[in-house]
């Protein structure tokens, strides 16, 4: 199985998923040769553990530039920035191809029945593997490029690997079917060869300091709101402010907070400016973990506005605390969830009438806090990982 | 013996249309849904008239026509008599042809089919006035057996209906009130001197109204011969068989494809085949059978789910905070002597809007999911609790004084 990232050093979801498939998977009794590109610390998780490059420990800006979720022109812009030293070749498509030229070695001294890739990054590789063993090829597709540039340009050389990807394999893999109708429509692929397998999740952490501005936010009173999510364009951060000066209007005690970190973080504090929320607004950085937990259970309203959401791992988190959450049904958690409200991302209107709604009627958020965190628990890896194995168990046959 | 009661129940809300919290004081017309969507009130009415009222009419009449000897009952609620009115005369009309035959008896229940019981007694008493009234004035007879919202009953509803003037009452002969006896008797309700009550046989009923299309069930395709015979056993150890549904089991909830109507355009020659049975209306059953023994029913039953108790409709946060929030405006909507207010009010007291808020989905709640109009109960409420907002404003404007 080739992967990119993995946790603790995931910049996202991608990363985090994987995680969750292998584990399932291992403890279905399947036996998993996880591939990195390059050495980084894998919490112990994986058994079998194989790097593409042992010799490359990233860290700090240049890890960044491995971000599965940058978009190439993005990539481009950070890499100018960058430590040159670092790393050799400066297009993540040559880092890309150079992961492909080392799948090949790694899959003639490694036993295995099934490729797995994960995203495009990963597909010359496991295209490699797969020709050198000529075992099948599942490329499994947590996101697209049409989902990374919010469904703006994509970039024409990372749409033409993705298609070359989905048109080799022998079987697809969606993270929804959100994203499998994009994978039918955008890439021409019949739709027989797409099967869905949603996301799990696990249970978050439990809560642990809360932060401090929090803490002061609740002293005074203020109802919180919360986005979690990198700030790209894919997430909709600028809806979620947009949203913000709706509810505002209607309710001055409400106070929206940001987590997370991106590319329009400087667009964002304009644009808060612009809109004359800025009092309104707490940008609170990258959380995770228990701290984040904290956060969660602290916000009386989540909301993810996101443009394009393959899946949305955050809207599961939010709701395993009870927390009531408007979710852009431009996203594959939203086939999976029913005790939520959902909005299109572009009708801020509508956002703003929800989370309105969730502060004036409290019997909202009591009901939501009994029957949320019930259905996020059904949501689990083993069953992403059975329905993998069921794949894999139909291409051997073959 | 035994007689065969057939009752239908019908009935349509004023569903509360898509109605954001940024409606709040500005838009007063909480039922007016235009759009393609399930909340467009017209739309649905057209609709189920076209499936259901209309062509179940024609049948009805058709055997009434053929069978000297067949007789049904109706409930119908205040809101879907204006509805028709409104949308559908020609509903109106069909109804009125059955109602004419003098073979077709009218149940009383209250004007907004309402939990008014649950909520206020005098509230409950003035909209069984106003259903009375409405049936008097449409279809000239005067209800003289009591049903009440989803067949909601204690012994309480019946003593109050009792005080009504009514002299029997309907009920669902559910396991847990009947224990070993029979629902196929008249009974007496406890602290009752007059009225007489009449239970739902649940299994015959259903195999109707629910198993009829299933291919699963061990008895499909259901004939009504083999029906008929189901209600031969009850010969000799029972009076009645009383089937009770909603009237949108023919052609709504079973498609005519599934051959709903043709079942029941035979049902009166099989079950007549038999020398001993007939049917009978309510009224006829009450006036020909005393009660067999008294029947204490403490708390509420209902026809409802499997739990066949009020679950549907209360309990849950966002019903009760729904419920409480209507309710707490009587008081302002009776002072203000308003029309239109009061109009508004009552129509948001339809059980219907506590039912689509209801969040027991994963079990038999699947049956909430098909019949809620709206995306989820959380959408249901938010809309509801605007347009009591937005009513409780108006209020308090019309009073000048904070509601």
């Amino acid at each position: 199985m080739f992967g990119w990232e993995f946790p603790p050093h995931n910049s996202g979801g991608l990363g985090v998923a994987c995680k969750g498939l292998v584990e399932g998977l291992t403890a279905g009794g399947v036996e998993v040769a996880f591939v990195l590109p390059y050495r980084m610390d894998t919490g112990g998780v994986l058994k079998n553990v194989r790097f593409a490059d042992p010799h490359t420990q990233l860290t700090g800006s240049s890890a960044a530039l491995y971000n599965p979720y940058l978009s190439l022109a993005a990539f481009k812009l950070l890499s100018l920035k960058a430590d040159p030293g670092a790393m050799s070749g400066h297009s993540l498509v040559d880092k890309v191809l150079w992961y492909a030229e080392r799948a090949e070695a790694i899959a003639q001294t490694e036993a295995h029945d099934v490729v797995h890739a994960h995203d495009w990054l990963t597909y010359p590789a496991g295209l490699r593997a797969s020709a050198v063993s000529g075992k099948p090829f599942v490329a499994h597709v947590h996101a697209t490029e049409f989902d990374r540039t919010g469904n703006g340009l994509p970039n024409a050389t990372v749409y033409a690997i993705e298609k070359a990807g989905f048109e080799a394999a022998d079987q697809v893999v969606a993270v929804s079917e959100f994203t499998k109708r994009s994978i039918v429509e955008r890439y021409g692929i019949p739709a027989g060869k797409v099967s869905v397998v949603h996301n799990g999740t696990e249970p978050p952490p439990a809560p642990g300091k809360l932060p401090d501005f929090i803490k002061f936010l609740r002293l005074q009173g203020k109802k919180i709101i919360l986005f979690v999510g990198r700030l790209t364009l894919q997430k909709g951060p600028d809806y979620f402010l947009r949203t913000a000066k709706r509810v505002i209007a209607e309710r001055p005690d409400a106070h929206f907070v940001v987590a997370g970190s991106g590319d329009m973080d400087d667009q964002l504090r304009h644009l808060a400016t612009e809109l004359g929320i800025a009092d309104h607004l707490t940008f609170a950085g990258f959380l995770r973990g228990s701290e984040l937990s904290a956060v969660y259970q602290a916000a009386d309203a989540y909301a993810m506005p996101s443009v394009s959401e393959p899946f949305g791992l955050t809207a599961l988190e939010a709701l395993s605390f009870g927390v009531p959450a408007v979710i852009s049904r431009q996203s594959g958690v939203s086939e999976v969830t029913r005790h939520c409200f959902k909005s299109d991302f572009w009708d801020v209107d509508d956002m703003a009438s929800k989370i309105l709604a969730v502060l004036k009627y409290p019997a909202l958020k009591k009901s939501l806090a009994q029957e949320a965190p019930k259905e996020a628990a059904r949501s689990h890896w083993h069953e992403a990982a059975r329905k993998c194995r069921a794949i894999y168990e139909k291409l051997i046959s073959l | 013996m035994p007689s065969v009661c057939l009752y239908f129940q019908v009935h349509q809300p004023f569903r509360v249309k898509k109605y954001s919290y940024f409606n709040i004081g500005h838009d007063h017309q909480y039922f007016n849904g235009e759009g393609a969507d399930s909340l467009n009130n017209r739309r649905i009415f057209e609709k189920v008239a076209g499936k259901c009222y209309l062509p179940a009419n024609r049948t009805l009449l058709d055997m009434l026509e053929r069978h000297p000897a067949f007789r049904a009952s109706f409930s119908f609620s205040g809101v879907f008599l204006e509805q028709a009115e409104h949308y559908a005369p020609a509903v109106l009309e069909s109804f009125r042809d059955l109602v004419r035959t003098g073979r077709v008896e009218v149940l009383g229940e209250t004007y907004h089919h309402s939990l008014s019981f649950l909520g206020s007694r005098d509230e409950f008493a003035r909209q069984v006035a106003m259903q009375g009234e409405k049936v008097r004035r449409l279809f000239g007879v005067k209800p003289k057996v009591f049903r009440n919202t989803e067949l909601i009953y204690s012994n309480e509803v019946a003593q109050l209906a009792e005080r009504l003037g009514f002299r029997g009452i309907l009920a669902e002969g559910a396991d847990h009130i009947l224990g070993w006896r029979s629902p196929n008797f008249v009974y007496r309700p406890v602290g009752t001197k007059k009225i007489g009550l009449l239970l739902k046989n649940y299994r015959l009923s259903d195999d109707i109204a629910f198993r009829f299309s299933s291919r699963a069930w061990a008895e499909w395709p259901l004939s009504a011969d083999k029906f008929a015979s189901w209600v031969n056993q009850v010969n000799g150890n029972g009076t009645n068989v009383n089937l009770f549904m909603d009237y949108e089991t023919f052609g709504e909830h079973q498609w005519a494809d599934t051959g709903i109507f043709e079942f029941m355009r035979h049902l009166p020659e099989q079950v007549l085949k038999h020398p001993d049975n007939d049917f009978a209306t309510p009224s006829e059953l009450l006036a020909r059978h005393r009660p067999v023994a008294e029947l204490d029913v403490p708390h509420f039953v209902s026809w409802a789910d499997v739990e066949r108790d009020l679950s549907a409709w209360r309990g849950n946060p966002l019903q009760d905070d729904a419920f409480a929030a209507v309710y707490r405006l009587e008081k302002p909507v009776q002072e203000s002597g308003d029309a239109v207010l009061m109009d508004d009010w009552r129509k948001l007291q339809t059980s219907d809007h506590f039912y689509y808020m209801c969040t027991k989905w994963f079990a038999d709640g699947d049956v909430h999911a098909y019949f809620n109009p709206y995306e989820s109960p959380y959408e249901a409420f938010t809309s509801y609790m605007n347009a009591v907002e937005d009513l409780r404003l108006r209020l308090e404007t019309k009073g000048g004084e904070h509601v």
